[in-house]
């Protein structure tokens, strides 16, 4: 076992002995791996500093957010936005720096101004040197603030059907922005509804009575001088969500709204004075701004709130003892049953899992962008399958784990008060936001669809996609159920599922008498492969990086069990995709049980330092239930008492049971 | 939507019962709303002179919309417990004064560290016979009673469940009436600490509460005395049968398996009649965009959820009859039915619940960014339902109830008794004893397009899943000493045993209710719906059926093609189906659902309300954004 040493504060506030003692069992350092986790110890020293920095002051205190309405919510997030330029200053970070990941990862969006960096951002990529020159500078000092509208009413994940219209007017030399009915309105943007002075607006652009399709334009929504809206633009706050309470999200409608010539972005394509439209490079190019989006989100979107829930859900778990495992003992600690930790090791297993991924959809998306700066377009259509299906496929395995460590901690994980339910309502947005993700998984099948075919006539195909060509029919050669903790074995089955319902879609396709209804019969199906192609990619790359571990201080060894872990489950899961025309046999899939059933009662030993690993502070867990020192029911009985239905005297009673009882009282 | 009927107009416009968008308000408004519904109601049933409790339940429903509010565990728990546990001179004492609401009631059980074990609830009702008073106490932080509804503000009494000793033993849990509030100025009594749990997931209207007890005195005469009773020199008098409250657990359970049904029902609704109104995408090049719901990955998403809807309907209608049924037999003192009804209903409950739970998040996915909204409704159906998963026995513990009563069954059989009702599938077992092979392995000839052949497959898979967990249990029973160890270490498998075999029900009562429907075109698509419930179910769970050998590699692909014919099939009568269900767009309570379909310009009427567009300026303008602009 690894002494690991245990925080101060804790210390002294004395952490819950049944916590204490998960924390004495440890197999690896749990410092170790936090820095592992982190990219090396000095990242995790500066993060550390950073957390501190933000945690010691009180205009970030996030203790009351359960408590405010949607305008307390917004109002706070606004403050706490402003805040944070002035504490950028004090501290000299800067919008580049290295800090500010750190800095919004502990914020974890609880803050206002998130789409004005999107505003930013789209402009940076997608105007041209002029343009940037001229907004970046405003837009940095907060002179301006953006947004950044797409999505209308009407129109989501299909952006060639948007309604907006902008219609170039030479003798102006100006757009003319409409909104032309209801379901064109733009809906959903964030900072839209109340704070943005300016948006970018996607519209269909004519020039001369022709469509030219989808473009984005820059329009100032509201005056500078008093924030009222600009003549012909309705815009406001589209109401209370399931979460973002503090994002206003509004709505916006145009009419015959002017703005000039040069506020078309057009580093790819500008409208010239006398109305010749002209493009230079890929119109792919729009795309990949979503593309690198969908990429950026995973990290602190939708992996965060898992590893958050896990540290929850894991801690409280080794807290609360309910019924007797042996008689005369005592209550057992709920992280002792096998349903408990079948629930909730996984989850973690996948966290890790996803966090490895992550790394890795970077380091592609770092290297994809080099060759698109040098407007070498080859690799885009990979990277664009691969961020429609890991975004798909991470949201909706993180939105489901979320909800099972949610409900795995009974009643209590339904108080707000857990932090559950936030992180719940939040990650689960993702799999909407930036893509729906049925669409986006059938934007990947069609790109393996497609290399399939081409590797089927011997064309050259993507290296992340060649297995797919491999196809050798055979049985899985496992005798025991040691044989599945071996990668090579768990790994060939994985691959040989993906290719094989690779394979037998392909046929069904081209056996379809009008190819669009073929695929509209096949998409079922489709979304099935496209995921079981992100399955085994994710498992590879769990595998290649285990293996690239060292071990010392244990930690090889410990992430080899969550990768086994993670591996094993999902063929537990899934197991008729996996016996299906007999590659596993039902005497094996047995096997694969039992290893699976076996390595829960092994990783359980290590499930709270793994969780520490994570290395959240109490303040950015919010939750009463997941504190590192485990003290769940007093926190929660005094967080309780602060609730504003206990502080505040209820009229309720004064005005409508009094009246109730007196009415009886007096005729008694 | 449809027209309402006379009666429920006169309830639902009533001015008294108006309020603004309940999406709008913050807690303590709703809090307060829902007070003043109650209290108006109240004096309304009593001009009224409704008396009926299944008129009082009709109104409520219409009141509240069919939302939780604070008197719900008055009138669902408290009264209902003074009815059935309370002496006629309790009776006396309390009921009146509690139907005429001088006494508001709550049940308070659930402890801040002890949930589903009920036996690990740790307050403490001590008698002290100098003064024949009992003497409560909350000796811990976990033992505070937590999440009683109406038990935050409300309440002025609470029957509170507490280890009784009496002579220096414990007795084991009993049920007080507590006093807490006084009467009059509803302050706490001395010796009482009470209040409001804070914000939760949903239930914003609800006052969940905690209370924890000092050295609090109650006369002896407040203990419920039906059954078990304490003497005034501190005697104690045991209850004659404790099997009866098998019966209160089976009624409840029954209640959330019709709440599954409705619920899911609810978002089938919402989500099928948005998909038929929103266009994406296109299908066709050149053609306009389609419904979405002629997508199949969309299809495949919600029909064999309203299929479920249906099935649960009518499971929720079985139990509920057969509780009736034996509830004469158990006033008679027949219990016999009763464990394998509550070992039924416990998996059920369960299983109904997590599958409503996940569908309704399912239907509000299907409705991309708008079901995220709070106009679509969704977001409310989720939250209020989704703690039936853990309220009234947490679900992983009620299949395992289940499991033990199928592994007795089990035994039974392997020792050549016959076993009867919905396990007599595991008396086949005693005649494979004579063959080495799985049980399942006998051929079992499965027609895919007949519902009685789907009952044969999935009974084999359950049966094949009893005996593998039964066997595994056994395994570890011979490596292990401790019985509790060995169920754990197997409790996965008897999950998935307890899992099977609810979905076997299901799918039997689904096709026995079939031949029950007379009108030939409703029973046409019944079927509809039964093949794809039931063909779904395989669908998702292939790896069970191929293991067992009940389906080939072969039959595996007919039914994943059998299933999307279905879905075509059944899309023109979709929206029909969930017209069936007949809820009002008041008791919808979504833009998006609603019955006539105008959407768009409806969620915009909507967002116009909304409390941060209460002025066109926002004052955080003039607040934070003026002068940081200012400044910089």
């Amino acid at each position: 076992c690894f002494r690991n040493p245990v925080h101060m504060d804790s210390v002294l506030s004395g952490v819950n002995p049944d916590l204490a003692s998960e924390r004495l069992t440890a197999s690896f350092s749990v410092e170790k791996l936090t820095a592992r986790l982190d990219g090396g110890a000095e990242h995790t020293r500066m993060r550390r500093a950073i957390v501190e920095a933000i945690e010691s002051d009180p205009a970030f205190s996030r203790e009351n957010q359960y408590f405010q309405s949607q305008n307390e919510r917004y109002e706070a997030a606004v403050r706490r936005a402003v805040h944070l330029q002035k504490k950028m200053r004090e501290m000299g970070w800067t919008e580049n720096g290295p800090e500010i990941k750190y800095i919004y990862r502990w914020l974890s969006g609880d803050i206002a101004f998130l789409l004005h960096r999107v505003f930013m951002r789209s402009i940076s990529v997608l105007g041209s040197d002029k343009q940037v020159a001229k907004w970046i500078p405003l837009a940095t000092e907060h002179q301006i603030i953006g947004s950044y509208a797409q999505t209308e009413l009407g129109h989501g994940t299909y952006l060639q059907g948007l309604e907006t219209t902008a219609v170039f007017d030479i003798a102006t030399q100006e757009f003319l922005l409409n909104t032309p009915k209801i379901s064109a309105m733009k809906w959903w943007p964030g900072d839209m509804g109340r704070s943005a002075t300016h948006t970018v607006v996607f519209a269909q652009l004519y020039v001369h009575g022709k469509c030219y399709g989808v473009h984005p334009f820059i329009v100032q929504i509201r005056s500078l001088q008093d924030h009222s809206p600009r003549p012909g633009v309705t815009v406001g706050d589209i109401g209370p969500k399931m979460n973002f309470e503090h994002t206003d999200n509004g709505y916006l409608m145009l009419q015959n709204v002017r703005v000039p010539r040069e506020n078309m972005l057009s580093r790819f394509c500008e409208v010239q004075p006398d109305g010749t439209y002209v493009r230079w490079g890929s119109q792919k190019i729009n795309y990949f701004t979503m593309t690198t989006v969908r990429i950026s989100i995973l990290s602190d979107e939708v992996i965060l709130p898992l590893m958050k829930a896990c540290t929850i859900a894991i801690r409280y778990s080794a807290v609360r003892r309910q019924s007797k495992l042996k008689p005369g003992e005592q209550e057992a600690k709920i992280l002792d049953y096998q349903t408990q930790q079948q629930k909730l090791l996984p989850q973690l297993a996948a966290a890790y899992a996803f966090h490895f991924i992550n790394i890795y959809l970077h380091e592609l998306f770092d290297r994809g962008y080099q060759e698109i700066q040098g407007r070498n377009f080859d690799s885009l259509p990979e990277l664009h399958a691969f961020s429609s299906g890991f975004k798909a496929m991470v949201t909706q395995y993180c939105t489901s784990g979320v909800e099972i460590c949610l409900r795995a901690c009974g009643g209590h994980g339904y108080s707000l008060l857990s932090g559950l339910p936030s992180l719940y309502t939040r990650v689960l947005a993702s799999c909407i936001y930036e893509g729906e993700n049925t669409v986006l998984f059938l934007q990947t099948a069609r790109f393996l669809i497609k290399c399939f075919m081409a590797a089927s006539a011997g064309q050259p195909i993507p290296p992340s996609v060649t297995y797919l060509s491999s196809a050798k029919p055979g049985k899985c050669p496992a005798k025991d159920k040691l044989d599945f903790l071996s990668p090579d074995v768990y790994l060939k089955a994985y691959e040989q599922m993906a290719i094989r319902s690779v394979t037998k879609l392909q046929h069904l396709i081209q056996s379809g008498a009008e190819k669009h209804e073929a695929w509209n019969q096949c998409t079922v199906q489709l979304v099935k492969a496209a995921q079981a192609h992100c399955h085994y990619i994710t498992v590879k790359i769990f595998v290649e990086t285990v293996e690239k571990l060292d071990n010392k201080a244990g930690i090889q060894k410990v992430m080899k069990h969550l990768c086994d872990l993670f591996a094993l489950h999902g063929i537990f899961s899934n197991a008729g995709d996996f016996l299906y025309d007999g590659y596993l046999s039902g005497a094996q899939m047995d096997l694969v049980t039992a290893s699976y059933l076996d390595l829960l009662a092994v990783i359980r030993m290590d499930a709270v330092p793994l969780v520490d690993a994570f290395d959240f502070t109490d303040k950015s867990l919010n939750s009463a239930l997941g504190s590192y020192d485990g003290q769940v029911y007093q926190r929660l009985y005094e967080w309780a008492q602060k609730s504003p239905t206990n502080q505040q005297v209820s009229p309720a009673y004064g005005k409508y049971l009094k009246p109730l009882l007196q009415n009886r009282l007096s005729k008694l | 939507g449809r027209r309402l009927g006379e009666r429920e107009a006169l309830v639902i416009n009533d001015p008294d019962f108006q309020h603004e968008d309940l999406n709008f308000l913050s807690r303590s408004q709703r809090y307060e709303q829902a007070i003043r519904k109650s209290s108006l109601m109240v004096m309304k049933l009593r001009e009224h002179g409704i008396a009926d409790p299944d008129e009082i339940y009709w109104f409520k429903s219409f009141v509240h919309r069919g939302r939780p509010e604070p008197l719900d565990l008055h009138l669902g728990m408290f009264l209902p417990t003074l009815l059935t546990q309370a002496t006629p001179e309790q009776q006396d004492r309390f009921f009146m004064p509690a139907w005429n609401l001088e006494i508001i009631g709550t049940y308070a059980q659930t402890e801040m560290g002890h949930g589903t074990h009920l036996r690990g609830l740790e307050t403490t009702a001590t008698y002290d016979p100098a003064t024949q008073e009992f003497i409560l106490n909350s000796p811990t932080v976990t033992s505070i009673k937590w999440w009683p509804g109406g038990l935050g503000k409300t309440s002025n009494h609470a029957i509170v469940l507490a280890q009784l000793y009496t002579q220096g033993q414990c007795k084991g849990l009993h049920a007080f009436i507590v006093p807490i509030r006084q009467l009059g100025t509803h302050e706490p009594l001395p010796g009482i600490t009470v209040g409001d749990i804070g914000p939760k997931f949903g239930y914003d209207e609800m006052d969940n509460g905690y209370l924890k007890m000092d050295n609090f005195r109650i006369p002896r005469e407040n203990m419920l005395m039906k059954y078990a009773q304490v003497e005034p020199d501190g005697t104690y008098v045991k209850p004659l049968n404790d099997k009866l409250t098998y019966g209160t657990m089976v009624f409840i359970r029954s209640i959330i398996v019709g709440d599954s049904a409705r619920s899911l029902s609810r978002a089938c609704t919402i989500a099928i009649r948005y998909s038929a109104v929103r266009h994406q995408s296109e299908l066709k090049a050149g053609e306009p965009e389609p419904q979405i719901l002629d997508y199949q990955t969309q299809q495949y998403k919600l029909f064999p959820l309203l299929a479920t809807a249906y099935a649960f309907h009518f499971v929720g209608a079985y139990i509920k009859d057969t509780y009736r049924r034996i509830s004469g037999d158990i006033i008679e003192g027949d219990l016999s039915e009763l464990p394998e009804l509550h070992a039924l209903t416990a998996g059920l409950k369960a299983f109904t619940s997590w599958t409503a739970n996940a569908g309704i998040e399912e239907c509000r996915m299907a409705c991309g960014g708008h079901g995220y909204s709070r106009c679509s409704g969704l977001p409310d159906i989720y939250v209020t339902f989704t703690p039936s998963c853990t309220y009234e026995g947490e679900n992983t513990v009620m299949m395992l109830q289940t499991a033990r009563f199928l592994v007795k069954s089990y035994t039974q059989v392997s020792s050549g008794q016959r076993v009867t009702g919905m396990v007599s599938y595991l008396n086949d077992l005693s005649r494979q004893r004579i063959q080495p092979q799985h049980v399942a392995a006998r051929p079992v000839t499965v027609r895919i397009n007949d519902p009685i052949s789907l009952v044969e497959a999935y009974k084999a898979r359950a049966a094949r899943l009893v005996e593998a967990a039964a066997k595994n249990l056994q395994a570890e029973l011979n490596h292990r000493k401790s019985k509790e160890d060995a169920w754990n270490r197997t409790s996965v498998d008897l999950v998935r045993a307890s899992e099977a075999h609810c979905h076997y029900v299901i799918v039997k009562l689904f096709t026995a209710k079939l031949s029950e429907i007379s009108n030939a075109a409703v029973r046409a698509v019944m079927t509809e719906l039964c093949l794809l419930y039931a063909l779904y179910g395989i669908s998702k769970n292939t790896g069970d059926f191929l293991q067992a050998g009940i389906l080939t590699d072969t039959q595996v692909n007919q039914v994943n093609q059998h299933v999307k014919e279905l879905l075509a099939i059944i899309r023109p009568n979709a929206v029909a189906l969930v017209d069936s269900f007949d809820f009002h767009d008041v008791h919808l309570g979504s833009v998006l659902g609603r019955y006539d379909g105008n959407v768009y310009e409806n969620m915009f009427e909507w967002a116009k309300k909304s409390p941060l567009n209460k002025t066109e300026v926002h004052e955080s303008f003039h607040k934070h954004l003026k002068p940081m602009q200012a400044k910089l």
